[in-house]
């Protein structure tokens, strides 16, 4: 695995984005380098999201620089959707659409050849082992599999950057863990991986991780640094020291 | 002796052709908190919707406080407090309205059964005039929580409280259901957190519609067959499928920044080191330890991965 990340492919800058009164980010300034798996952790309500939808070039900032790929988030916002994947726990797949069909319909929306589309969907059947599945509905598959195939979905048109947004929610351990295997083959294959989590475990599988408290990072280092600094074990204890939740 | 606050014996569901509890039985005692773990699809939301009486089961019975789920819906709706994992609440009313909402279809008031949901519901009294659904993760399970208390349930139904809800909320969500237990209130509750498992009275684990086993989380730890260590190396992506491809490797799973390998008898830790060394691996440590409750569940769960 590459032990230096050294371009950096989210650039922002004093990001501040608010809501009539209420200021969901606070000036936040971080980078995050190509091919690194970043963790943006925070408690329910600190303001990940809308960070996130920001970086997706879904939501305008209300002030500071923000760059996601090289293109600007008020500006060039199709260019940013067409370099990114994403996807939620809440959102993945269709689920009345079969496993080919989902594919077919975000690679077709992501403007892939139907050559492309065709040479890739064998290659992912096969390396999922999931050939005879592919005229399966989705709402038939268990969520494990759903979260892995969404996953799959989301790094189709090998995005240079992939969001996570709580992939791993409701999962069981062993599903969790396959779906971190595929995120570290993604991140060595050069795609750079930003993903949120409330399981710590997986907090510390990261290369680098942030934690969002009331709209600010608090804390952006390596896990094994932020565990120094706090003089903890685990990445769960440094979460509970900084993350008070003031609702 | 009294008998058990929930009684399920011998309980099959099926929706076509799939099955999704298979003669299911197990018994919770009054004032118990009692996990049930499980993969997705494992029948935990079907058993709970059968013991809240909106599902009705093929065959078998299930009772609560004595009340026959299927004959006595009426007694069982009021003695059971209910929250589904997705979120129930009604996002256009506020706060206050879903709780007053909740509170009126029971007969009862807020002010009636303040006492038991004050713990609670103090936390989000001060957005009491705020949208349900503008609220964030760990206040809406505190919501919903308040809303299945506000009848004083006796028996409370919790399927994945706490699914996408940070660790600080989580926390606070677990010494709630310690305080509701001490009320002597029963509480039934499903979790992928293995951290949670912990902190039940007894766990189940549920497959396949069917319980493996049922114990004291304790227990389970102890029970755990195999020699676990603990192992890190200067590149740890290609550790684990190394570790993996071992002769004497059971299993092996990411543990944060460590590697958990279980290993068959046999097992020598010269053999691992110089293995490793074959394999380009630097600053290797290995070390002895005892298992997690997760160790023990995925040891247990045979793997669900494979359709």
């Amino acid at each position: 695995m590459k032990t230096k990340f050294n371009n950096s492919i989210i650039k922002v800058e004093d990001l501040v984005k608010k809501f009539g009164n209420f200021t969901a980010n606070d000036h936040l300034t971080f980078e995050v380098k190509e091919g690194e798996i970043f963790g943006f952790l925070g408690a329910n309500g600190a303001g990940k999201t809308t960070a996130i939808k920001i970086l997706c070039g879904l939501s305008v900032p209300t002030s500071g620089k923000v760059e996601v790929a090289g293109y600007d988030v008020y500006r060039q916002t199709n260019q940013i959707k067409r370099n990114i994947g994403y996807m939620s726990q809440k959102f993945s797949l269709y689920e009345n659409l079969t496993i080919k069909e989902n594919i077919r319909f975000f690679a077709g929306i992501y403007g892939m050849s139907r050559k492309d589309i065709r040479i890739r969907l064998e290659e992912l059947l096969d390396r999922l082992k999931i050939e005879n599945l592919k005229n399966e509905l989705i709402a038939s598959l268990p969520l494990g599999w759903k979260q892995k195939l969404a996953f799959s979905v989301a790094i189709f048109h090998k995005p240079k950057i992939v969001f996570l947004d709580e992939p791993t929610g409701g999962v069981d351990p062993i599903t969790r863990r396959q779906f971190w295997d595929m995120i570290y083959e993604a991140a060595n294959n050069g795609i750079t991986v930003f993903v949120t989590t409330h399981y710590m475990d997986e907090a510390e599988y990261c290369n680098r991780v942030s934690i969002m408290v009331d709209g600010r990072i608090e804390a952006l280092d390596r896990p094994q640094e932020l565990k120094k600094t706090y003089h903890v074990d685990s990445m769960n204890e440094v979460f509970l020291k900084l993350a008070r939740v003031k609702n | 002796m009294q008998k058990a606050s929930i009684i399920v014996k011998d309980v099959t569901k099926k929706y076509g052709n799939s099955t999704a509890l298979n003669g299911l039985s197990l018994e919770v005692e009054h004032a118990e908190i009692f996990g049930l773990i499980g993969p997705d699809g494992a029948g935990k939301t079907s058993l709970f919707r059968i013991l809240t009486s909106l599902l009705v089961p093929d065959s078998g019975m299930a009772s609560l406080e004595g009340f026959d789920v299927v004959k006595d819906y009426r007694e069982i709706r009021k003695i059971v407090g209910y929250m589904p994992g997705r979120f129930s609440l009604y996002f256009d009313l506020t706060v206050q309205e879903n709780l007053e909402f909740f509170a009126t279809i029971f007969g009862t008031s807020i002010q009636q059964n303040y006492d038991l949901i004050k713990d609670i519901y103090s936390q989000i009294e001060p957005f009491k005039n705020r949208k349900a659904g503008k609220l964030s993760g760990g206040m809406k399970q505190k919501l919903a929580l308040s809303c299945a208390m506000i009848h004083k349930p006796q028996v409370l139904i919790l399927d994945e409280p706490t699914t996408g809800v940070d660790a600080v909320s989580r926390k606070e969500f677990w010494e709630m259901l310690k305080a509701l237990k001490k009320e002597g209130i029963t509480i039934l509750v499903s979790t992928p957190y293995m951290d949670e498992a912990i902190l039940c009275d007894r766990v189940a684990l549920i497959q396949k519609g069917r319980i493996l086993s049922i114990e004291e989380p304790q227990k389970i730890i102890v029970q755990y067959a195999h020699d676990l260590y603990s192992i890190c190396t200067d590149n740890m992506f290609d550790l684990l499928e190394d570790l993996r491809n071992f002769s004497k490797s059971n299993s092996a799973f990411r543990f944060g920044d460590t590697i958990h390998l279980s290993v068959k008898s046999g097992f020598e830790k010269a053999e691992l080191v110089h293995y490793l060394e074959g394999k380009n691996h630097e600053q290797i440590e290995i070390g002895k330890i005892d298992p997690e409750i997760e160790d023990c569940f995925m040891e247990l769960m045979t793997d669900e991965n494979k359709i």
